[in-house]
């Protein structure tokens, strides 16, 4: 049946491993509706804060001040006062938390069999399973909850809980409106693919993946390299021992997890082929950043790649509008590093660590959703900022 | 045992911001927004039951389309629309109420408490 618009899948389209949480029925639906709420508010009531922007709060403003606006504070401020911007902005935040609270609801009640599960697979594998109890979260993940997520990477309720792992895991396809693929993989497929067909000859034989996370991206490094051997590392312990326990029920066996800093991982000099951070460095802070980069430097071979996939960075040619407008999670989904991500300079962050200027790259890579659900490619894509399934990736040749 | 209705809507560490003029006017927006995802999720429910009825030869969906009630089953029906409708406006007719009674229907617990005292 043709649609008129482009339909998110159901959430029931998810691939299911044996560490996923369970959904019932009304789970599923209310995750349905939500992905339907931030569908409907970044195609059709996210695109009037520009109508409203044009309309009447520039003008306004010009006339007040006899002069166009001069930085993004600016337009953040006046924009604040306009009842459009308001209400998408007071429903948007709605739909984040009760997508926590969905996922929260869903998970809690099966904490306890969710950390059996996690643990007795952990078991089948333990060499590739590294819990260092010493490595605490750092300060920048402490201050707040990321993504408005009660508890954030680290938290554990009792000794052994993944919950928030596995509402992360179940919940990203909700944010991304499910186009992200069935195993939420889309970006680390996008990356090899592109890497593959680029560098056909670049056969890494050891891969680390900074911030890893529950491993959704770290997979695919590891399935398209099955030669390599892939180390996940992340501050998270809740979030590392799920991505073990998933990677053992998804059958992939040359990837192993470490909670380990990034800025301080203990790793040999030169001893990895290719370092990833795939949507990781806008979680840290300018500090945690510059040593990062060093680290990275320092652990990664000659003639080795280093590749992050991040928010786009602003540019000059950005209008004020464009750069207010990308930073809206910033602020309002926690992820307070995110607005200074976008003014970060990439280039001289590398080059600060050794890369030379005429070894950098950068690519757009676009999110591959192998989920099969009725699609309609003539149906317009209309950018939700900062959401975009088009991948922005940056690095390095050393 | 963990509390999980309590944890499942546990606020995130950080300030929350508001945007609407009113905080009131954003809660009740907030709680409505949950309500209506809550029908969603009944309407899908009830969307599986028909088809599942549909699937077992039990039920054909056009005929919950076509069909008409009897007039009995109308008086049942819009019995339910009127209580229904009456229990969400419920807040309305309070307020209505209010307006019609005089200030003795509507003393303050403080005052009926002072003249309690002094009588």
């Amino acid at each position: 049946m043709p649609t008129p618009v482009n339909l998110p899948p159901t959430h029931d389209r998810l691939a299911k491993h044996a560490v996923f949480p369970e959904f019932d029925h009304d789970e599923t639906a209310r995750y349905n509706f939500l992905t339907n709420l931030n569908k409907h508010l970044s195609t059709v009531i996210s695109p009037g804060n520009k109508v409203a922007f044009d309309k009447r709060v520039r003008p306004q403003f010009m006339a007040e001040h006899g002069r166009d606006f001069d930085t993004p504070d600016e337009v953040k401020e006046a924009m604040l006062q306009d009842p459009h911007y308001q209400t998408w902005s007071a429903l948007r935040r709605s739909a984040m938390e009760m997508r926590q609270q969905v996922g929260r609801a869903t998970v809690l009640r099966q904490a306890n069999e969710l950390a059996e599960k996690v643990a007795k697979l952990n078991a089948q594998s333990p060499d590739t399973l590294t819990i260092n109890p010493d490595v605490s979260a750092p300060h920048y993940m402490t201050m707040f909850d990321s993504h408005i997520m009660p508890g954030s990477y680290h938290t554990e309720l009792f000794p052994g809980d993944v919950s928030n792992a596995a509402s992360y895991d179940s919940g990203l396809f909700v944010t991304s409106a499910g186009m992200l693929g069935k195993y939420t993989d889309g970006g680390g497929k996008a990356l090899t693919t592109w890497l593959k067909a680029t560098y056909p000859d670049f056969k890494p034989k050891r891969i680390l993946d900074i911030g890893c996370g529950l491993g959704h991206n770290t997979l695919p490094l590891a399935m398209a390299f099955p030669d390599a051997e892939v180390v996940g590392i992340d501050t998270g312990i809740p979030m590392v021992r799920y991505g073990h326990a998933r990677a053992v029920a998804l059958g992939v066996k040359n990837v192993q997890f470490m909670n380990l800093d990034a800025t301080q991982t203990g790793f040999e000099n030169e001893s990895f082929d290719w370092i990833q951070t795939t949507m990781f460095l806008h979680e840290t802070s300018t500090h945690a950043m510059q040593r990062l980069i060093g680290e990275i430097y320092r652990m990664l071979k000659p003639n080795g790649l280093s590749l992050h996939i991040e928010q786009p960075q602003y540019t000059p040619q950005m209008s004020v509008y464009e750069k207010f407008i990308r930073d809206w999670d910033a602020l309002y989904n926690n992820e307070p590093f995110w607005g200074a991500m976008h003014d970060v300079d990439v280039r001289t962050w590398m080059t600060s660590a050794g890369f030379e200027e005429k070894n950098l790259l950068q690519f757009g890579a676009k999110a591959e959703n192998d989920m099969e659900y009725p699609k309609n490619p003539n149906a317009p894509e209309v950018e939700d900022h900062g959401r975009s399934p088009i991948w922005n990736v940056f690095g390095a040749w050393k | 045992m963990i509390n999980d209705i309590l944890l499942s809507s546990n606020k995130a560490k950080g300030k929350r911001p508001y945007f609407l003029e009113n905080p009131e006017v954003e809660r009740v927006m907030n709680i409505t927004m949950a309500v209506a995802m809550e029908t969603a999720t009944l309407h899908e429910r009830l969307d599986t039951i028909e088809r599942l009825l549909a699937k077992k030869g039990i039920l054909d969906r056009s005929e919950i389309e076509a069909f008409v009630p009897n007039n009995e089953e109308v008086i049942e029906r819009q019995l339910w629309h009127a209580r229904y409708v009456a229990r969400v406006l419920r807040m309305v007719q309070q307020e209505l109420e209010a307006m019609q009674q005089g200030p003795e229907q509507n003393l303050s617990m403080e005052e009926v408490a002072n003249r309690l005292r002094n009588s």
